[in-house]
């Protein structure tokens, strides 16, 4: 049902755990679809310099973020931003489609964390100006 | 991976190594059509698909005329509803009660006979997922024909009280099916003393082969064909008869009766072992289902905080099966409608986890599941963002 890369990721988890005074921190999804996924990120002169994740859901969300995490870390926030679900997707080697919604998620909590790091340091990230976060209403995928 | 442990003995069972040499001879030497009644060869293949009625007949006190071979527990729940409806149709008869547990086979039955007009009032359960008589008992029209709940649950294991359940039943002069697929074999099922007119079963559950159901039908009772066609099974269900299959399935009720009370009796015993062991060793968790009234081999419990399919994955790489009713394993959006019903949250219903134990699990199997099960939790809890009920309510 999963890749061998799902698999790894699953089983031995990248930038697992959470982060002190973190400059950025995202949080989306919720619990009545089965998926919650938090990012932190440590940001110096514009580089993310360390990212940490914490997810409840299934292996493919936890594979998802862990791959997330590795295709942001060391990359300016510019860069960070234009991360797609496509991406993780790609890097893991595919996902079921019932799961892609997993990938998009991961992109979602790398810009949520990007959007609050830029205003808490009222920073303009190109590709953030229309981002707004989750609204309240739950949409399952 | 050091070990294999089945415990998904409520999704199917291994058959038996005497019900497959049993069932084998029925490919090649006695592989006669039963409907050729003119040779020796096709009437071995009928005599021994009535040998096994008999058995199955007597495991649940019916005639032997009242029982009919299906292709799976599914077919016989469908024929059951169907068939009562079907044959009440136009008769000012268009009212179903079922319940909100039930499976699917059920629901999506009752749910197709909308387009004709048939209602369905699906009953509440309790946080233990039992039924309450009373409002069975409101429930009840006079336009009512038909009364189907299960036996015991597929997920949590709850045995309702079918007796009580029949009684009302028959005061009321209503039909009442009963799917007893998970409770055959593992509760004592009495059609007379609990009042059931049609009762829904399955071999594969107990031992016996896939592919192979059985109805009983109270004698008198009115019901039209779901399969038709040629006369097989006293013409009221056609196709021709899967032999070996049916001989499967009566060895194996066969062996299920030797030393039953015994074995379930052991069983029970093993259960509670589990439940105590999950409940003594990790923290936050809620046993699904009820405590006492459950089925003699089930163990479910939501891990709050975690996503079942996670903990499933884990449990596979260290050799344990099991399942789970979360959404990511069903692939639909909810979690299992049997949680919901009970009233649990969604969050914390799709971090649930089913053990279902067989007479070949053994004390050391139940010390090995509880220990990797806590192992598995911490992990998958270290990693979550969720921590407590707080975070829970939070997000």
């Amino acid at each position: 049902m999963y890749t061998a890369e799902v698999m790894d990721h699953f089983r031995n988890p990248r930038n697992v755990g959470n982060m002190e005074n973190a400059d950025g921190v995202g949080q989306v999804g919720n619990p009545k679809c089965g998926d919650i996924m938090k990012i932190y990120l440590k940001i110096k002169d514009e580089i993310i310099e360390d990212v940490k994740f914490e997810t409840f859901g299934c292996g493919s969300a936890i594979a998802s973020s862990s791959m997330a995490t590795e295709l942001i870390k060391g990359k300016s926030i510019h860069e960070a931003v234009t991360m797609t679900n496509k991406a993780v997707i790609e890097a893991l080697g595919g996902l079921p489609p019932v799961k892609v919604h997993c990938s998009v998620l991961a992109e979602q909590a790398v810009k949520s964390a990007l959007y609050d790091y830029a205003q808490k340091s009222n920073k303009v990230i190109k590709g953030l100006e229309n981002y707004k976060p989750e609204d309240d209403e739950v949409h399952c995928h | 991976m050091s070990r294999k442990l089945y415990l998904d003995n409520a999704a199917t069972t291994r058959v038996g190594k005497e019900v497959i040499d049993e069932m084998s001879k029925y490919f090649d030497e006695f592989y006669g059509n039963p409907s050729s009644q003119l040779y020796e060869l096709g009437r071995r293949s009928k005599e021994a698909i009535e040998r096994a009625r008999r058995t199955v007949a007597d495991f649940i006190n019916a005639n032997e005329k009242e029982i009919y071979f299906t292709a799976s527990g599914t077919e016989s729940d469908n024929w059951a509803i169907k068939g009562v409806a079907f044959a009440n149709l136009n008769k000012g008869k268009n009212h179903i009660i079922t319940t909100k547990i039930e499976h699917q086979a059920v629901i999506h039955t009752c749910e197709y006979l909308e387009k004709f007009g048939i209602e369905t009032t699906y009953l509440d359960v309790d946080k233990y997922g039992l039924i309450d008589l009373e409002q069975l008992k409101e429930a009840i029209k006079a336009e009512t024909m038909l009364i189907s709940i299960m036996f015991a649950n597929n997920e949590i294991g709850t045995i309702q009280p079918i007796e009580e359940i029949g009684k009302i039943a028959r005061d009321n002069k209503i039909l009442f099916h009963v799917d007893g697929v998970q409770a055959l074999g593992s509760v004592k099922i009495d059609v007379e003393k609990q009042n059931i007119d049609l009762l829904s079963m399955s071999a594969h559950k107990i031992g016996g082969p896939k592919g192979i159901g059985g109805l009983y039908i109270r004698r008198g009772t009115r019901i039209d064909n779901l399969v038709h066609g040629g006369a097989q099974e006293r013409g009221k269900r056609a196709g021709t008869e899967g032999v070996q299959n049916i001989v499967g399935f009566g060895k194996a009720v066969e062996i299920v009766k030797e030393n039953f009370d015994s074995n379930i009796e052991r069983i029970t015993t093993l259960r509670d072992r589990l439940i105590e062991g999950i409940k003594n060793n990790i923290p936050d968790v809620v046993l699904n289902g009820h405590p006492t009234k459950r089925l003699a081999n089930n163990v479910n419990f939501s891990y709050k905080y975690i996503e079942g399919e996670s903990i499933l994955l884990l449990l596979d790489m260290e050799g344990i099966s099991a399942s789970s009713g979360s959404a990511c394993t069903s692939g639909s959006l909810d979690p299992s409608h049997v949680l919901l019903a009970t009233g649990m949250d969604h969050g914390t219903a799709h971090g649930s986890i089913r053990f279902t134990i067989s007479e070949e699990t053994t004390e050391e199997d139940i010390d090995y599941t509880v220990e990797t099960i806590k192992r598995i939790v911490d992990k998958l809890r270290a990693m979550s963002p969720i921590k407590n009920d707080e975070d829970l309510k939070k997000s």
